[in-house]
């Protein structure tokens, strides 16, 4: 079945509440968040799902070189960033857009739907 | 012979690309296949004859065989048992019921949200319409490069994202189908009044949706908004020879020669109006904007003259159009309407509340300048035109306003 990565998007600065404007939107949104994850799971769609601590405890690291480089904070500076995600299963993208959808209402944020490699599409790249 | 294989072609395209890309899962493969199959058709009828079922011919004698030498050469397929497989498939190519169709799923597929509406527009032509990629460039004014990197990015799309080949769920069906008419409804107006290049009307597009109209209607006879649009857009092309004239002027409603409408596709558009109207009055169902737009047209067209016009029904269809669409054109094009019934003055006090919504675009001055010539304010109509002139992108459109404005008086 194709998998594909549920990511939500929120302000990089978050406030006290984190992107909710308050302690009881916050409170609603972690319920329906925690409810939709229960329905992943029993359905049989959830690989992974978790919340990423803000974007400035982000360290970016570049290997590349002879001595590894470490940088405070996440690679792209962007005013919104990657505040969690899911890693889901689907039949298709009909049903991953849907499942997106519903997550979207759930946890307050937008949602960008990506699909992983196959192991296909995989070796199509090895076949260039 | 050479009009004989265009027939073929017109009529068995999409039939094959679809039947192919649902027995092997693959949009790509299914319309190179395709066109193989129809190369080779060129080569081979002119000197043995055309088959006597000429879509299975192409279908099984020649597009599967095509698409199976395809998957054979890509190893990674595990070609062999791939193939394997799809030999052991022998169902017999038939044509299916308009609700099996393989047609429809092509259709929605190409159409897919998911996609950019630029995608969309270009998938549709060229899997479903069979037009080929130097065509379409053609039509959209872009190179022929771009156009194809356009559609092999579609392409990659719906493989790698998995977009599923098959018909919406029930839910949903509504608004996808929604997407798809928008579509085709796109193709008609880039042909009907192109936004740019030298050619004022694209009858290739205009002809192509047309196609892509009666083919929906064929797949889907009940769809009420289905046949709307085809109505529309029949009503609407019926007066395509009277709406430029000889001089390569734009010539508006009230000014055609209505003799040189096309009295077969208006009785065709009549006849659809006269079969929605009739299930929307014993069915209690409420028509959607392309119902209406249609009804609209054939009131426009069942009048002798613009004068003899029933206006009162027109603006009456255009307050139902607002309150499905209330969005600015919808209410500048009932504000013309208005102009009819209530006088250029009453319009005129509607049009300007739009003004901020509709600043840049070339219909709000053209309309604006031509309700303020009859309310007999020269200077500021002359004013509306030149804003006009200057937006329109149509080389006849820009033709007819400008003549209008040279005739304001001092």
């Amino acid at each position: 079945m194709p998998t594909y990565m549920l990511s939500v998007y929120g302000p990089t600065e978050p406030g006290e509440f984190g992107p909710y404007p308050s302690k009881e939107a916050m409170l609603e949104a972690f319920a329906d968040t925690g409810a939709f994850n229960d329905k992943l799971e029993r359905e049989g769609h959830l690989v992974f799902a978790d919340g990423l601590e803000s974007a400035s405890s982000a360290t970016t690291v570049d290997g590349r070189g002879e001595t590894p480089m470490f940088t405070d904070g996440p690679y792209l500076e962007t005013k919104e960033c990657i505040g969690g995600f899911w890693v889901i299963e689907a039949s298709d993208l009909d049903e991953a857009l849907a499942l997106a959808a519903e997550g979207s209402r759930a946890c307050r944020g937008k949602v960008e739907v990506r699909p992983f490699q196959t192991s296909e599409s995989v070796a199509a790249l090895l076949e260039r | 012979m050479k009009e004989e294989i265009a027939r073929v072609h017109h009529e068995e395209w999409a039939r094959v690309v679809a039947g192919l890309a649902r027995r092997f899962g693959d949009l790509d493969v299914a319309e190179e296949a395709a066109a193989e199959a129809f190369a080779v058709a060129v080569e081979r009828w002119p000197r043995d004859g055309v088959p006597p079922n000429p879509g299975g011919w192409l279908t099984t004698t020649t597009a599967t065989r095509k698409a199976i030498d395809r998957l054979r050469r890509e190893s990674h397929r595990d070609a062999k048992q791939q193939a394997a497989r799809m030999l052991d498939d022998d169902t017999p190519f038939e044509p299916t019921g308009p609700v099996e169709d393989d047609r429809l799923r092509l259709v929605f597929t190409c159409c897919h949200p998911a996609l950019a509406m630029e995608a969309r527009v270009a998938l549709t032509l060229r899997l479903v319409g069979g037009l080929t990629v130097a065509e379409i460039a053609r039509a959209f004014l872009v190179q022929e490069a771009t156009m194809a990197q356009r559609i092999t990015r579609a392409k990659a799309k719906i493989k790698a994202a998995h977009i599923p080949y098959r018909l919406p769920t029930a839910d949903d069906i509504r608004e996808r189908l929604a997407g798809v008419l928008a579509v085709v409804f796109l193709v008609f107006n880039e042909g009907y009044l192109a936004s740019g290049g030298d050619d004022p009307l694209r009858v290739d597009l205009t002809d192509e949706a047309i196609r892509l109209g009666r083919l929906l209607r064929t797949l889907l006879p009940d769809d009420g908004e289905t046949a709307g649009l085809l109505a529309l857009m029949l009503l609407t092309d019926a007066r395509r020879l009277a709406r430029v004239s000889r001089t390569g002027e734009l010539v508006t409603l009230d000014e055609q020669d209505r003799g040189a409408w096309d009295r077969t596709l208006i009785a065709e558009g009549h006849a659809l109006v006269r079969e929605r109207l009739e299930t929307v009055a014993t069915d209690d169902e409420s028509p959607g904007r392309y119902q209406v737009l249609a009804a609209i047209s054939a009131v426009h067209t069942a009048a002798p003259s613009a004068r003899d016009t029933d206006w009162s029904q027109i603006v009456a269809l255009y307050d139902r159009l607002v309150m499905l669409d209330p969005s600015p054109i919808v209410r500048l094009n009932r504000a013309v309407a208005v102009a009819e019934v209530d006088g250029p003055a009453v319009a005129l006090a509607e049009v300007d509340r739009l003004a901020e919504a509709l600043d840049g675009y070339h219909a709000y001055h053209a309309a604006r300048a031509d309700l303020l010539r009859r309310h007999g304010r020269s200077d500021e109509s002359r004013a509306a035109y030149d804003r006009a002139i200057g937006l329109a992108g149509n080389p006849a459109e820009r033709a007819y306003l400008t003549r209008r404005r040279d005739q304001l008086a001092g």
